[in-house]
């Protein structure tokens, strides 16, 4: 456990590594970053042998920082965190096989995604509000440079709405920090010194300050209607900021809820529940729809992830450990499957045949051009619509039973969101890879680049956490559970009456 | 009382350094220097000018916290040390950003002017007396008019010094009005006298009047809306290094000043406890306000990057104005942060476009597209130094905000207006982020113009705007280098 911190080393340490190679010699500069991911990752699987789900929220680090204002150094860890970790080295490695193919600028390009990541696992173990929202904020500014400069269709426009929405979201959560460290009058920052503060606010304040906080978070995570940044940047982002962004970094504002605002402000969430979860099952309900009628293969992907983060936002919402577990295995589970799905369209669809309409891509016959890539994505459309065996469904149907005893109308309503999530997967994958099966345009026709290796391992990681986790969910939710259950969080579910 | 000449010396011990640093570049330019061509000529006088600059720094370390200095005339204490320091190291800066940017046409009399202007800015740091603030603030602002207009031969510049002057000599007749009915009313022109007399007579009248004449004396030389109608013409005209310079350390040494006559000096009449009369709280954030609205929100409209820069200057005035504010209750160590770090990343910006200037003109925003390209490490300087105006960690700029904000949510909660200001101001830095991103999205996304060529730094430069980029770095990793000294 205590390697932990070394992740954030690894990644800014690579970063660094990988700028200055990269002016010389853009493989060396790949091979940097590969390597500082893998060994990131490494680090994570290795605390996640040795983990104590037992030991609660265990410090990693703890040093002193900005004394004159209470400001520690204080990295720490429970379940919920090292699966959190877990998913982000994976996704790392993944993203960094999948943009093996970057050409111009290499070097940057690395560095900005490591760049990225190390905030990323800074966020996911700081246990101190100060260090947090410094790496939640370092975190902002490399995915605009990503997608302004790395991306695709209307990238400037997307990296500018995404990086706008994220900045003001925080912004909202800086104001909602700094007004309970005031309260406090400026004692410190720890979790449970500004929970402590907050209970000597009025109650409207403390509602003030929970709306704050968990919009400010909730921007990020994709809660309707503050989710159009979402699709739009991570249509136009490259393939492996994509799948970061989808797959981990819209999990930064999930975790944020959970970790900030709701057990800072255990009585905001009493009052907003119905709420939050109305806006949480319209997201899924509606991103659905919309997804169901896009003409752009990512478009489909990008609205799909905004629908899944609507089942981790009910899935908190819904105030039940249960519920709440789910809600961090559907963190998991779509930060894989998002993550596999966004590689699919953008580096092994789009970057071979050049188009992702989908008038054009059904005059193809891609799955005999490309069947590996026809039965990854059958495969991870699969997980992506909750069918058993992947790990879509331990964490839907978690979220589903755990909302059940609260509201019925929410399930109902999120139930529907399944069957949409059904349709507008099928659609895709009957449109894009199963339209032509008639034998009038052969292979030779379409002279296709073969995958590579990369790719091919790239997917193979993703396809096995799915599947894994799909089949042993006990695996993470050893982990989270415990995590949930303990007294740093037990406030959130007893709307803060001890 | 005691007035030790001998103490005065050694207090002055950095003011002497520079003004004797300034004749030196004079006689030399006089003398041996006057058949060189004028790079040499600027190489000298930038070189003797550093040396002196180096002295005083290290005087004013060496000097250290005097306390009160002549009868209380100067307040050495810690924000008049770490004032001095930072507008030192800022003049340093500015000095390095001269020998990028083009040669003036008489290059030992700018250096020399700039020295002068620092000789005031060290002056306004230690003031503790009504007469040696004004005098030390027409010294730097004169010297600062003629800086503005030093490149005579462009009308740009012209109107640019003739704007500022024009403002600040109504600013300065403001200020000693004002100043004039303080004295009457009290009798005295110490701070400390002044604010015993006014413990006990409190608020009047006539009070009020001067403390508003104050107040536009203060708006007009600091650049705060709705008194900042000079600064954009100012940044645009101005040679870059100057307008590095009015951006950086006449700011720094500005607002020192003014938390000096605001707090210790006036701080009796501030009117923020509940019951207490209205006093020069309640104007200063009406200030605070307009500043960070009309700041953030004209700077979104601008074309050019030098008046963007000016109205980014305006909003930051706003947020400096509020660290006056909480300063009563948290003393001046965030204001002063946050001043000294603004002035590093504001003069820092200039003197990347100083740098790019040489090489075909630096106007408009557009021109700066593809510095990257062009020039990697002005385009990483670049960066550090917006980001950090923007406020993101780990740069200096994020920690700044941070402590101000949080000390002005400090002075009462949402029950201050110093709290709403602090909303408002994190509400509007949202803006401000995407004008910053407009910024950097030409200088690290776009391709170069056509025909536009690589940069070459001047050694020089590069190093100045290197180390100014490392201690945004630095001082925004480690603040408590700072914050420490303030206790």
């Amino acid at each position: 456990m205590n390697l932990l911190p070394l992740t954030i080393h690894l990644s800014f340490a690579g970063a660094f590594l990988a700028l200055v190679a990269g002016s010389r010699s853009a493989a060396a500069a790949r091979w940097i970053a590969l390597l500082s991911a893998l060994a990131g990752w490494g680090v994570t699987l290795w605390a996640a042998v040795h983990f104590d789900p037992g030991a609660g929220y265990a410090s990693l680090l703890n040093l002193p920082w900005i004394e004159s204002l209470g400001i520690r150094f204080h990295l720490a860890a429970d379940g919920i965190s090292l699966t959190l970790v877990v998913l982000t080295g994976l996704a790392a490695v993944a993203g960094i096989l999948f943009s093996w193919n970057v050409q111009e600028d290499t070097g940057a390009f690395f560095a900005l995604y490591l760049a990225l990541i190390g905030g990323v696992y800074g966020v996911f173990l700081s246990a101190d509000a100060f260090l947090f929202f410094v790496f939640y904020e370092i975190a902002i500014v490399p995915k605009y440079f990503l997608i302004a400069r790395w991306g695709s269709t209307n990238r400037e426009y997307g990296a500018m709405k995404l990086a706008l929405y994220s900045f003001a979201g925080s912004g909202m959560v800086l104001a909602g920090l700094l007004w309970v460290y005031g309260a406090a009058g400026g004692t410190g920052f720890g979790f449970g010194e500004l929970a402590l503060a907050a209970t000597r606010l009025t109650h409207h304040e403390q509602l003030i300050i929970f709306a704050l906080l968990f919009v400010g978070f909730a921007i990020l995570a994709g809660l309707f209607p503050f989710h159009t940044w979402a699709p739009t940047g991570h249509v136009a982002a490259p393939t492996a900021a994509s799948m970061l962004l989808a797959g981990v970094v819209m999990k930064l504002g999930a975790y944020g809820c959970l970790r900030v605002a709701m057990p800072l402000v255990p009585a905001g969430l009493t009052y907003f529940q119905p709420a939050i979860a109305w806006l949480a099952v319209i997201g899924i309900v509606y991103a659905g729809l919309v997804a169901l009628v896009q003409e752009d293969f990512k478009f489909v992907i990008g609205y799909s992830s905004v629908s899944h983060m609507g089942f981790v936002l009910l899935g908190l919402a819904a105030g039940t450990p249960q519920a709440a577990a789910g809600a961090v295995l559907q963190m998991f589970s779509h930060g894989v499957i998002a993550g596999l799905l966004f590689a699919v369209v953008g580096r092994m669809v789009y970057e071979r045949t050049h188009t992702r309409r989908l008038d054009e891509l059904r005059r193809l016959p891609l799955h005999r051009l490309m069947p590996f890539t026809a039965v990854v994505f059958v495969v991870a459309g699969l997980a992506s619509m909750g069918m058993p065996g992947f790990s879509g469904f331990p964490a839907e149907l978690s979220i589903l039973i755990g909302t059940w005893p609260v509201s019925k109308l929410w399930t109902l309503g999120a139930a529907l969101g399944v069957l949409v999530a059904a349709a507008f997967t099928l659609r895709v994958i009957q449109v894009v890879f199963f339209s032509r099966t008639d034998d009038a345009v052969t292979v030779a026709d379409h002279p296709l680049p073969p995958l590579t290796w990369p790719e091919r391992i790239g997917a193979g990681l993703l396809l096995a956490a799915t599947v894994v986790v799909g089949l042993n969910p006990a695996l993470l939710l050893n982990w989270i559970i415990p995590g949930l259950t303990s007294p740093g969080l037990q406030a959130i579910w007893t709307g803060g009456t001890p | 009382m005691s007035f030790d000449y001998l103490l005065l010396t050694r207090a002055l011990l950095p003011e002497i350094a520079l003004v004797i640093g300034a004749l030196a570049v004079l006689g030399y330019d006089l003398t041996l220097g006057r058949k060189l061509p004028n790079k040499d000529r600027l190489g000298a006088a930038l070189g003797l000018g550093s040396i002196a600059t180096i002295a005083a720094l290290v005087d004013a370390v060496l000097v250290g916290r005097m306390g009160p200095v002549y009868g209380a005339t100067l307040m050495l204490d810690s924000l008049a040390v770490a004032t001095r320091i930072g507008v030192l190291a800022l003049t340093l800066l500015t000095l390095g950003i001269a020998a990028g940017a083009r040669t003036p046409r008489h290059p030992a009399e700018y250096v020399a002017i700039i020295l002068f202007a620092t000789a005031g800015f060290t002056l306004m740091a230690a003031a503790n007396h009504l007469l040696v603030a004004f005098a030390a603030l027409e010294l730097a602002s004169l010297s600062l008019y003629i800086l503005a207009g030093y490149d005579k031969a462009r009308v740009e510049s012209a109107e640019a010094a003739l704007k500022y002057f024009l403002y600040g000599a109504m600013a300065a007749a403001f200020l000693l009005f004002g100043f004039s009915l303080i004295y009457g009313l009290t009798g005295e022109l110490e701070l400390g006298a002044i604010a015993i007399r006014l413990a006990h007579t409190g608020m009047s009248p006539l009070l009020g009047i001067a403390l508003v004449m104050v107040l536009v004396a203060f708006g007009f030389k600091a650049a705060a809306a709705p008194f900042h109608l000079w600064a954009p013409d100012a940044y645009e005209g101005a040679p870059t290094p100057s307008a590095a310079l009015i951006a950086s350390a006449s700011k720094l040494a500005g607002f020192a000043l003014f938390l000096r006559l605001l707090w210790p000096g006036l701080g009796a009449v501030a009117g923020g406890a509940p019951g207490a009369a209205i006093g020069w709280l309640t104007p200063v954030a009406i200030i605070v306000g307009a500043s960070i609205l009309l700041g953030n929100l004209a700077a979104l409209a601008q074309g050019n990057v030098r008046r963007l820069l000016a109205y980014s200057a305006i909003a930051h005035a706003g947020a400096m104005l509020l660290g006056v504010m909480a300063a009563g209750v948290t003393g001046p160590g965030p204001l002063f942060y946050y001043a000294a770090t603004y002035g590093v990343a504001a003069a820092g910006a200039f003197g990347v476009i100083a740098v790019i200037e040489v090489n075909g003109g630096c106007q408009r925003i557009t021109d700066l597209a593809g510095l990257a390209r062009r020039s990697p490490l002005l385009a990483g300087c670049l960066a550090v130094f917006v980001l950090s105006l923007a406020g993101i960690p780990p740069l200096a700029g994020f920690f700044g905000k941070f402590v101000v904000f949080a000390g002005a949510l400090q002075v009462g909660g949402l029950m201050d207006p110093a709290g709403w200001l602090a909303l408002l101001a994190i509400a509007m830095s949202a803006v401000a982020f995407y004008y910053y991103l407009v910024v950097l999205k030409q200088a690290l996304v776009l391709p170069p113009a056509a025909g536009a060529t690589r940069i070459r730094v001047p050694l020089t430069a590069g190093l100045a705007l290197t180390l100014a980029a490392a201690a945004l770095v630095v001082l925004g990793a480690l603040p408590t280098l700072v914050l420490r000294y303030f206790g």
